[in-house]
């Protein structure tokens, strides 16, 4: 999802000058998790859309239907400092429960569903059909012209098909955004 | 059936109110006095409910932006919660100025606002308008009551958010059918309480650090802000204790003033834009910076890059969001302002036991700083025939001294003069818009000090601009007998703004003149008020005295000098240290700096 707001990689827009070091940007995976009320996506992404922060992707759904909780799941591009300020930002909502930087666990895993439609004929029908299959793919829907591939895995490869597919006469993606969740067995 | 069974049964059956009931009970238990509200057709069931009510006492104000300033007046001075009672559609729309403020300075504040009837929403009903979407980002949480059953204990949480961690404005919409609809009563005790907003545990370690880098500091300042005011007059002590003990120097951001007592030898005046010298060059030129409830906004901290280059900084809030936000600091430490002063007292008195402070350690500091204050630069050229506007806060601060004086402003030159010639030497006695910079707050907030202290002196300093915003507010002042000081200092112009055309725009006065003014006297007459001119030094005492000693709301027309500025200043985009006095040069502020606000 690309937010109204400024390029990933813009400046400060403090008109205050700041030259100190910030570092890279880098992506990060923040989870929320958060009290399950009306109006509360809305507060999350209120306030990263008011600082000026872009988000990438963004999932929500119910999580934990005894407590009422809900995952949120926000990719979003800053430098540690901004990223630190979004981190404490959010964590002062109140139903904000926890933030979880998940990209700063080495154990994280992540993954990512998207449909594909490709419309095709002839030889790019066969390459589509064969590269399909090197990533696995599932096949939901096809004419004689054209089919709906569903692809899981983490959004590197998910890009690399997509990109594969453009020649091949990708015609639509749907992507749910990113999951996340910590490997082994304690709990984030 | 005995007698006793009976008794039982009637305790054991359910006793249900209509929500309007509901409500009024909650802001009973919760404390609540005062209530400053205008009604309108979606609170009328509560207003109903209010009319047999004894306890709470409801303020009658002229447009709702007033309702919430006054409520923060109420809340600033008594330390409490203020509440605000607003109607549904242009109610609710016009109180968003006033949450907004109550956020930016952090002012614990509820608002009630009343909404359509539940199948309505979303119908574009009749003064319907999405009062939760509209205020999601200028309160620190808001709730839509949907059920009367869940009504008592979103009151309750609603002031459990509103006066914990980082204060904040609250908003509480509640549908008219709601109002009516009967439900159970949740006492304070049995409502949910969020557990998001705790204060942690102080962390030792940190103290430790602060401590090591306070006793080995040779230019050591205590940076404090309105985070030691909203941390209660314990925290005020604490810092009184703390910079008794290290001897450091002492200043505050405009929203702290009070918290320590500007007539102590420690004080060095309040910093930043408008700031003493004194203040903004130790700032500037510290080797240790102890910020206090402060946020390092950047009317305090002028260009970023060249601020308090040379210095560790120790950062107390209770925000951990605050932490780093503006300015990277060493230490950041995060909980209430007053058990951390408590916990650094305790820790430096403990390592003086064993080995005693060099208190010449930083002798040679408070000797550059004795040179800063010789250059007196709050000074200004005196007259003798017309009124300067530092003179009139300077007699204003003379006649009103050993007095219980509460001071609420506006915002602009008399705001900046009102902070530099008016002192304070206790917390809470000092209202002002310091964040949201409000035009028009000095009044109603006046108003709801003066509803917390009736026999205080509450004094509004205002500008003949600020003041028109709100000024119907006076028609309340009279109503219910609340005798405001309202001291205008009367320059026609737009003071700041001119100020800054003046600096920026070449002396070009685009629309900062006020043409027609009201005769501010005959204005106050028509009100049932008390009108009062001023227009020569020579009258001015005598005037003011008039003015304290009138027993009803007072409009003061001070007549200045026009072209006066606010001096010193640091323009916008330059350092701490290049601050501007008296004699400006038309190239003093660079290209980038114009850009600035």
């Amino acid at each position: 999802m690309t937010a109204q707001n400024a390029t990933p990689n813009a400046p400060s827009q403090s008109v205050y000058p700041v030259t100190r070091d910030e570092g890279a940007d880098r992506e990060v995976i923040v989870a929320v998790i958060v009290d399950n009320e009306p109006g509360v996506l809305s507060r999350v992404v209120g306030l990263i859309s008011a600082r000026g922060y872009n988000i990438e992707s963004l999932t929500v759904a119910e999580t934990d239907m005894e407590k009422h909780t809900s995952r949120i799941t926000v990719v979003t591009t800053g430098t540690p400092s901004k990223i630190e300020q979004i981190k404490a930002q959010l964590g002062r909502l109140v139903p904000v429960r926890r933030v979880i930087d998940v990209s700063a666990e080495t154990d994280a895993l992540e993954r990512e569903l998207a449909l594909v439609k490709v419309v095709n004929d002839g030889e790019h029908r066969v390459e589509s059909m064969r590269l399909a299959d090197v990533f696995r793919a599932r096949v939901l829907d096809t004419t004689h012209t054209s089919f709906v591939f569903e692809i899981t895995g983490a959004r590197d490869k998910i890009n690399a098909f997509i990109d594969l597919m453009k020649p091949l006469g990708l015609s639509e993606v749907s992507r749910t955004g990113v999951l996340s969740i910590r490997r082994g067995v304690e709990k984030d | 059936m005995t007698a006793s069974q009976a008794k039982q049964e009637t305790k054991t059956a359910a006793i249900t109110k209509s929500g309007a009931e509901l409500l009024l009970d909650a802001l009973e238990e919760q404390g609540v006095e005062v209530i400053f509200g205008y009604p309108g057709g979606a609170v009328l069931p509560i207003y109903d409910a209010l009319f047999a009510r004894e306890t709470i006492r409801h303020v009658l104000v002229r447009h709702e932006q007033g309702a919430l300033h006054a409520a923060e007046g109420y809340a600033r001075s008594t330390g409490k919660v203020g509440v605000a009672l607003v109607t549904s559609g242009p109610g609710a729309t016009n109180a968003v100025t006033g949450l907004a403020d109550a956020l930016l300075d952090s002012i614990p504040v509820v608002c009630i606002t009343g909404q359509v009837a539940r199948p309505l929403i979303g119908t574009d009903a009749f003064q319907e308008c999405d009062t939760t979407g509209i205020t999601r980002s200028c309160t620190k949480y808001n709730y839509l009551v949907k059920s009367s059953h869940t009504l008592s204990t979103t009151v309750h949480e609603a002031f459990h958010v509103a006066r914990n961690g980082r204060p904040g404005p609250v908003l509480i919409d509640i549908p008219k059918d709601v109002q009516f609809e009967t439900a159970q009563y949740t006492s304070r005790a049995d409502a949910r309480n969020r557990n998001c907003i705790v204060t942690p545990e102080i962390n030792k370690n940190q103290i430790d650090q602060a401590i090591d880098l306070m006793r080995y500091a040779r230019r050591p300042v205590l940076y404090t802000g309105g985070g030691v005011i909203n941390a209660g007059p314990e925290a005020s002590k604490a810092l009184r204790e703390l910079a008794k003990a290290t001897g450091f120097p002492v200043t505050s951001t405009l929203m702290g003033l009070g918290a320590f007592p500007a007539s102590d030898p420690q004080w060095l005046g309040m910093l930043g834009m408008h700031g003493s010298y004194e203040a903004n060059n130790a700032m500037h030129d510290c080797d240790l910076m102890i910020a206090i409830g402060a946020r390092f906004d950047d009317r305090v901290t002028g260009r970023l890059d060249a601020f308090s280059p040379n210095s560790r900084k120790v950062h107390i809030d209770i925000d951990p969001s605050s932490i780093n936000k503006n300015v990277p600091v060493d230490i950041g430490i995060i909980g209430d302002a007053g058990a951390i002063m408590d916990a650094m007292l305790a820790e430096w008195k403990r390592r003086d036991k064993k080995e005693k402070h060099e208190r010449e350690r930083i002798d040679g500091w408070w000797s550059q700083i004795d040179g800063w204050r010789a250059r007196n630069s709050f000074q200004y050229a005196p007259a003798k025939d017309v009124i300067k506007p530092q003179y009139a806060i300077e007699r204003l601060y003379e006649l009103t001294r050993g007095k219980d004086v509460y001071v609420t402003t506006e915002v602009g030159q008399h705001q900046m003069w009102a902070a530099q010639f008016f002192h304070f030497d206790e917390p809470n006695r000092w209202m002002t818009s310091g964040g949201l910079g409000t035009m028009g707050y000095g009044l109603p907030a006046a108003l709801g000090v003066q509803a917390a202290y009736p026999d205080a002196l509450v004094i509004d300093i205002a500008g003949d601009a600020s003041v028109q915003m709100t000024m119907q507010e006076m028609s309340a002042a009279v109503q219910h007998e609340l005798p405001i000081k309202i001291f205008i200092l009367n320059n026609a112009y737009l003071g700041m703004v001119r100020q800054w055309q003046e600096l920026l725009h070449g002396g070009r006065y685009s629309h900062s003149y006020s043409e027609s003014l009201p005769d501010f006297v005959k204005l106050a007459e028509a009100y049932g008020g008390h009108g009062i001119r001023a227009e020569k030094p020579d009258e001015l005492d005598a005037k003011i005295i008039e003015m304290i000693e009138s027993p009803k709301p007072v409009l003061f027309d001070c007549v200045v000098t026009q072209q006066e500025n606010v001096f010193p200043m640091i323009p916008s985009g330059a350092a701490h240290n290049e601050m501007l006095f008296g004699e400006m040069a038309e190239d003093a502020v660079s290209e980038q700096g114009k850009t600035l606000v």
